[in-house]
């Protein structure tokens, strides 16, 4: 009944509520914070990738003019064995402390050692330089395979395997070992006509958002603490703050400023809590800004990984058996997204006969954090490159084995989970349905290649207060961090309820305590949940309304309607009276009215993409250009198109320049060699064509419009497709990635 | 960032003065595209910093068919590229100058700066190298003049000695049947420092089948940007060929002496000299018979 659904608003692309502000350099991020006393801090970070700490001796920072405070993780409350709940997970207290400011160890260069509160950030930064700190330089470990040999440098002494539930006596760097497996693998390798077994790497990657993280802290003199801040989620930093400062959260305010970009990478803190200790230290408001240096070297990029991918399958091409074994870097603390690649790897096919190990592994690199659909790129790299390889040597089209294949309603996950409605072939079938898969592609050198790719997208909590105004507008009051047009398709949602314009929808992100519980901007649940709860409390508005105009009539609420924005009388009195014209009566009906919904709901509904690429390589340089690129993805409905699209091409850029020149790049001392923009080589618009973005809608049974999450699969298979395009051109096939030049190169056998 | 003094100069002999007095502790701000990051990030030390923007003589920009073209130091990439006379006697030249920076970095980045600034990888240097350009250096003990391709000494060191400091370079007025071509490899399209740089003029003769003259020059390949002189003098009196060429690019190749960086790796630079090289020559070939 949702299929064909006729909507006012949804559907529609009206200007974003935040364009105008952004656009003309009007709207606020945490840089542009300003309060009077602002003191300025500045983070001292190791220069060592693996180092024991000796001592600290801060005196000639603190004697130096103007430094009014200098902290170290001495200064934070001892964290004991506590294990924290952040809502997304149990994480040790410890680390978590630690990864703020080093305690005993500094596990990467660029750890956050000490920190300083000046009058002027050029003060903080020479008084960090006065910061004596003895270290006893240990052997780095920074690759997984390496991290995992049995006698390699162990980062935690403490720290142990924990495989299916069993705890490991020996301390290691594996954390864990997780293992999905379903039917017979051994049963269906057997059955399988071809077998390809690949091996792949990939790179250390960061979101590479625009914004660097910044806080702003000040404690009141009653002990409220506020931090004005760029985060994902104020919910999640106050949650954060309060554990790792033991500090109650009600003593907490997080105000959210607008937010330049996350993708992930802003849902972990690194210098908030630094800030508000600052600002304890010295009992005055201090703003600690992060250089891009920082940003790479001190927060949490997305791991690198060793997988290897192994698949068999009839000559009639039908999939028997697949097995994985995916190995992924958390960085310095255990908390790789190895868990949400295992779930995702193999999730574009109905397999009978699945296993498919991960492996959780610390190495002398920051600790990872979530980076759009965390974990699945990785996976589908090997996946995708290895189906490609199984259709070519059965000689089928590889969007035909895709088809022949796909997931449908009812299969079952080799985690566990069985499919609701998804429509993982309807976007195989619009991208085989495309002109560019049957435009001619026949030059030299110039390949095309496909691949798919899933998420699951998430629910969780989120809140939404609707005040109504006076003149038919409503102010739409909500959590959610808004980084790729959320203002707009939540109003949206509320609007289409009240069959008022997106326009008459005001909504504002707002603070801890201006708004009830929201989670993060993150898994792509904005829309679908915060929208859901912008929905429930448009309706609750709308209950409201219709009892208004019931007591204005004098009617029963049930013989009132409300269609097409006007409330009537139904069964004998003749009424009418328009949304608005009832707005303006709400005083004399009984004072105003406020909606609100909460949701935390179940249904999110997992979004499947496949992605359409023509390379060019130039043989001689190895250089690959992108020529066209068709991102086919299934948003359940779109509530806002243009946003849908720009997420769509977002991701499909941000996994282009993953799949050819993004990494981090490392001397043997385990120090980032290329830090900044300039040497961190993200693809700029002209290493791009036009990404066309092509919207499938099979909507989500979980959400009263349908909608699913949209902005983390299109992530997913961009490097794996490039890869195949790769390979279409000159005939290799890449495992590693950046698929950079010089590896090209390399793989061409011309170096 | 650091403390620093700023002082604008309105004359050579001022601001010679002042970096006499100063020493190693001043530095010469034109563009400021390189120094004030430099400085920023800590990795030069300036106490003073002496803007010469002011100084008539760094802004000349003058262009004559027979004598050729005086460049001032301090003269930014889009005058350069805004002048069709210049597009058209040195391509190179904007080749260069197109492609440093982005466009708000070419309104204030020149050549001059990108000179001194001595960067191995400097996409500015390969075509001064090439054009014969000659740099105009004063100094406490008054002018000297320095061709291009010894200007730089080191990555960030140049022949300019206490007091010095560079004016002009002066390229001579390119000869008929020649022209010139320079290109990097950068892994994007833009925004990027060179992973390899080459640079190349050629004259041929009347017929354009022989090659008259030709001069090679190579970025991010060495300690300093290199004029390629044995592969150059191979291509003298040779007739335009694909062996011609492939013989100039391996004798280019002969004297890199890459190192592996973030940027590139050595076996991947060498490699490319002989690609860059290849290319550039046959740019610049090529642009000598379209000439009408």
């Amino acid at each position: 009944m949702l299929e064909n659904k006729e909507y006012k608003v949804i559907g529609t692309r009206p200007i974003r509520h935040d364009g105008v502000d952004k656009v003309t350099g009007r709207a606020l991020y945490g840089a542009d914070f300003q309060a009077a006393g602002l003191l300025h801090g500045r983070v001292l970070r190791s220069p060592h990738a693996h180092a024991r700490i000796i001592s600290i001796d801060t005196s000639r920072a603190e004697a130096l003019p103007g430094v009014k405070g200098v902290v170290t993780a001495k200064d934070l409350p001892d964290p004991g064995d506590k294990i924290a709940d952040l809502g997304e997970g149990a994480v040790n207290l410890k680390h978590l402390c630690d990864n703020i400011l080093a305690s005993d160890k500094v596990l990467y260069k660029g750890h956050a050692v000490a920190a300083v509160a000046a009058t002027n950030p050029h003060i903080a930064e020479e008084a960090c330089t006065l910061i004596d700190v003895e270290y006893e330089v240990l052997p780095p470990v920074l690759e997984v395979r390496q991290a995992m040999e049995p006698d390699a440098p162990l980062l935690h002494e403490h720290l142990r395997t924990t495989s299916l539930g069993e705890t490991a006596d020996e301390p290691s760097n594996v954390a864990s070992h997780i293992q999905h497996k379903l039917g017979d693998p051994e049963k269906g390798f057997a059955e399988a006509d071809v077998i390809i077994e690949r091996e792949f790497v990939t790179g250390t990657v960061h979101q590479g958002y625009i914004e660097p993280h910044n806080a702003t802290a000040h404690y009141n003199q009653d002990g409220q603490l506020t931090i004005w801040c760029s985060t994902q989620g104020a919910f999640t930093v106050r949650e954060q703050v309060a554990e790792i400062l033991q500090y109650p959260i009600s003593k907490i305010k997080v105000v959210p400023m607008e937010i330049g970009g996350g993708f992930g990478g802003k849902i972990s803190v690194y210098i908030k809590p630094v800030a508000a200790l600052l600002a304890k230290k010295t009992g005055k408001p201090v703003k600690v800004l992060m250089n891009r240096a920082d940003v790479f070297e001190g927060t949490g990029p997305t791991p690198a990984s060793f997988i290897r991918v192994k698949m068999g399958a009839t000559k009639e091409g039908k999939i028997t058996a697949a097995e994985a074994y995916l190995a992924f870097e958390a960085g310095a603390y255990p908390g790789s997204p190895v868990g949400p690649g295992a779930m995702c790897i193999f999730a574009p096919y109905s397999i009978e006969n699945v296993i498919i190990d991960g492996y959780d592994v610390v190495v002398n690199k920051p600790k990872t954090a979530p980076y759009r659909a965390p974990g699945a790129p990785n996976a589908a790299f090997g996946s995708e490159t290895v189906v490609d390889e199984i259709a070519e040597k059965l000689g089928i089209d590889p969007l035909e084995i895709r088809l022949l294949n796909g997931a449908k309603e009812g299969d079952r996950r080799a985690d566990g989970p069985v499919h609701p409605r998804i429509g993982c072939i309807e976007t195989v079938e619009a991208a085989k349905a495309h002109p560019h898969y049957t435009a001619p592609n026949g030059k030299k050198h110039h390949g095309r290649g496909v691949a798919s790719g899933y998420w699951f997208n998430i629910g969780l909590e989120s809140s939404v207060t609707i005040n109504v105004n006076s003149d038919g507008t409503i102010n739409l009051i909500e959590g959610s961090t808004d980084i790729g047009g959320t203002r707009a398709s939540i109003a949206m949602q509320a609007a289409e309820v009240l069959g008022i314009s997106a326009e008459s929808v005001n909504p504002s992100v707002v603070d801890t305590e201006s708004v009830g519980y929201t989670a993060v901007t993150g898994g792509s649940r904005t829309t679908y949940a915060t929208g859901y709860a912008a929905y429930e409390a448009a309706q609750d508005v709308k209950r409201q309304m219709i009892a208004r105009a019931a007591k204005l009539w004098e009617v029963e609420e049930a013989n009132v309607q409300f269609a097409d924005g006007e409330f009537s009388s139904i069964n004998g009195k003749e009424e009418q009276i328009s949304f608005r014209d009832l707005c303006a009566r709400l005083g004399e009906t009984g004072g105003p009215i406020v909606g609100s919904g909460t949701v935390n709901p179940g249904g999110a509904g997992g979004a499947y993409a496949t992605h359409v690429v023509d390379v060019a390589v130039d043989e001689e340089t190895g250089k690959v250009d992108i020529l066209r690129y068709t991102a086919v993805q299934d948003a359940g409905k779109a509530i806002h198109p243009s946003y849908v699209e720009g997420q769509i091409q977002g991701g499909a850029v941000q996994g282009i320049g993953w799949a050819l020149n993004e990494e981090y790049i490392y001397n043997a001392e385990g120090e980032m060699t290329n830090a900044s923009f300039l040497d961190y080589r993200m693809p700029t618009c002209l290493d791009l064509p036009m990404i066309d973005a092509v919207i499938v809608e099979v909507p989500n049974p979980g959400h009263p419009y349908g909608v699913r999450g949209v902005g983390e699969v299109p992530i997913v298979p961009p490097m794996a497709a490039i890869a195949n395009a790769i390979y279409d051109a000159i005939g290799v096939r890449m495992t590693e990635l950046p698929m950079s030049p010089d590896r090209l190169l390399k793989a061409m056998g011309k170096i | 960032m650091r403390d620093f003094s700023y002082i604008a100069a309105t004359t050579i002999p001022e601001a010679v003065a002042l970096l006499d007095e100063k020493g190693e502790s001043a530095r010469i701000l034109a563009g400021g595209t390189d120094l004030i990051v430099q400085v920023r990030e800590a990795r030069r030390d300036v106490d003073w910093m002496i803007d010469i923007k002011s100084i008539p003589e760094v802004n000349v920009l003058d262009y004559n068919a027979d004598s050729g073209l005086t460049l001032g130091a301090a003269v930014e990439c889009y005058k350069i590229y805004a002048d069709d006379a210049i597009c058209d006697a040195y391509p190179s030249l904007i080749d260069a100058t197109t492609i440093i920076g982005g466009t708000a970095i070419q309104g204030r980045a020149g050549v001059g700066g990108n000179l001194c600034n001595a960067s191995p990888a400097a996409d500015g240097i390969p075509p001064l190298i090439v054009l014969n350009a000659t740099c105009v250096i004063a100094g406490p003990n008054g002018e000297r003049e320095v061709p291009a391709e010894d200007f730089c000494t080191a990555p960030g060191q140049t022949v300019l000695e206490k007091g010095e400091m560079l004016v002009s370079m002066k390229i001579p007025a390119p000869a008929s049947n020649s022209s010139s071509y320079y290109l990097r490899f950068i892994p994007r399209n833009e925004m990027d420092i060179a992973v390899v740089g080459a640079g190349a003029s050629v004259t041929l003769d009347a017929a354009k089948q022989t090659i008259v003259s030709a001069r090679i020059a190579l970025a991010a390949v060495a300690p300093t940007p290199l004029f390629a002189e044995a592969a150059s003098a191979r291509l003298a009196g040779r007739e335009v060929s694909d062996e011609a060429i492939d013989a100039a690019a391996e004798a280019a190749q002969a004297i890199a002496r890459p190192i592996s960086d973030m940027r590139g790796t050595a076996e991947q630079r060498t490699h490319l000299v002989g690609v860059l090289t290849r290319r550039a020559l046959n740019g610049a070939i090529q642009r000598v018979r379209d000439a009408t």
